[in-house]
């Protein structure tokens, strides 16, 4: 069973202003699409055919060796972007609440203190890469990973993440990396975040 | 008149006027009698910094394979950028006064706190320096002479080099670059991560490609392999010939 891309859950002119449609359409379509691709062309025919792909992640090391870059960098493309586009949404925004707010206030004593600390983490990220919100075990913790790396690979749960790719937002934002990163928190789905912390808590 | 000044830091003003390139107008406002005043104890502080190089053509130049846009923002916003960060780095430190390729390839006897700081933004410096001088509205075609020589010895052929560069350059997962590098006379090709160099090996670029995908995304969006063949038009191969004969 192939893995397939899933849809957007939402148009793709949805999070606009923030996020603008052609942005959106090239990422889903094109980006995303190929890292599903790529994917299937390295595991068909492997033993890994029909594992989940969270498995496959949380256990690079028992990928085989041939096919472990083409799995962990198209693997990672696939899954994190097929979480990315739903914890955003056109009713996002705000702020977490529930057991959600809870751990994120006891993590970082608050909303805005969280909100600083995960935009500095996508600001720094040098290159491409992500910037997280990790669950462990109902604990929240902010991180950032290279290139298509996610935190399943240190066993740790993303439930939040911001593509810093320039793809992401070179079309709409340029070099403006934190333009970018203050408008994501205007299309955060924070009910769909919550249903992830919950899940890995 | 008043909006242009504002544009121009005091230490271009200095400059503008120690090259005396400064317009009449300009050397006729009033804060010019101070900044000259000034004018000995502000360069000496200032000689160390890394200055952003000029673009060698037009933005648009490079048009049609490589946008005006795309050249303006790479260059006064990414390579300024990464220029800025680079003085603001060494500031203060024993890396004051030393060529960039000189604390590049010995990125170990940096000090530990700005190491990171000085590769990236480092690395950005001269790899864009050097990527601009690589360019020319009247580049493409093929190299000749020695490096022509060399090319055909190391891969068979101009077709043979030009096949394993594009390939390496695809190849980069995420952001970096795809380098031709030459090592005592020798070529060889490689790709880097990020804004590292060959020069942290021990090797001199002669010719290097930015995948980053600021490079191309305004033009080519996901479709870096396009942007790839249509850099071959562009490349200044009397410059990379004058390079391979330099590093040899």
């Amino acid at each position: 069973m192939a893995y397939e891309l899933p849809s957007l859950p939402y148009a793709e002119d949805a999070l606009e202003p923030h996020i603008d449609a052609r942005t959106m359409g090239i990422h889903h379509g094109k980006h995303h699409a190929s890292y599903t691709a790529n994917l299937n062309a390295a595991v068909g025919g492997t033993e890994l055919e029909g594992k989940s792909i969270e498995e496959i992640l949380g256990d690079l090391s028992a990928v085989p060796e041939n096919i472990r870059t083409a799995v962990r960098n198209n693997g990672g493309g696939y899954a994190n972007h097929n979480l990315f586009w739903q914890i955003m949404g056109p009713d996002g925004g705000g702020e977490p609440s529930g057991a959600l707010a809870d751990a994120i206030n006891s993590a970082f004593g608050s909303f805005g203190d969280f909100q600083s600390a995960f935009s500095a983490a996508a600001a720094t990220r040098f290159g491409s890469g992500w910037a997280w919100l990790v669950s462990d075990g109902g604990a929240v913790s902010v991180t950032s990973t290279p290139n298509q790396d996610t935190p399943l690979m240190d066993g740790k749960t993303p439930i939040l993440g911001l593509d810093v790719w320039e793809h992401a937002y070179y079309l709409n934002y340029q070099n403006r990396r934190p333009d970018y990163i203050a408008a994501f928190f205007n299309v955060i789905n924070w009910d769909k975040v919550a249903e992830l912390h919950a899940a890995a808590g | 008149m008043a909006v242009e000044n504002d544009s121009l830091s005091r230490r271009d003003i200095l400059k503008m006027a120690a090259a005396g390139s400064m317009s009449a107008a300009l050397a006729g406002a009033p804060f010019v009698a101070t900044a000259q005043e000034q004018k000995t104890e502000e360069t000496d502080n200032d000689d160390w910094r890394f200055q952003l190089p000029p673009l060698p053509y037009a933005e648009d130049a490079l048009e049609p394979y490589i946008d005006a846009r795309t050249m303006g923002i790479h260059h006064g916003k990414h390579h300024a950028g990464y220029t800025n960060k680079l003085n603001a780095a060494i500031e203060g430190s024993a890396l004051v006064g030393k060529s960039i390729e000189d604390i590049l390839a010995n990125l170990d006897s940096v000090p530990e706190d700005i190491r990171t700081a000085v590769r990236n933004n480092g690395g950005g410096y001269a790899n864009h320096s050097l990527f601009w001088q690589i360019m020319s509205p009247d580049g493409g075609g093929e190299p000749s002479g020695a490096l022509a020589d060399a090319i055909n010895s190391a891969f068979g052929g101009f077709t043979g080099f030009q096949d394993a560069y594009s390939a390496a350059a695809a190849s980069v997962f995420g952001s970096g670059w795809a380098w031709l590098a030459a090592e005592g006379g020798a070529l060889s090709i490689s790709i880097t991560p990020n804004q590292d160099s060959p020069l942290m090996e021990g090797k001199t670029p002669i010719l290097g490609i930015d995948v980053w995908e600021h490079a191309y995304y305004l033009h080519y969006q996901n479709r870096r392999a396009d942007y790839i063949a249509a850099w071959f038009n562009v490349i200044n191969w009397q410059k990379v010939g004058e390079l391979y004969t330099a590093a040899a």
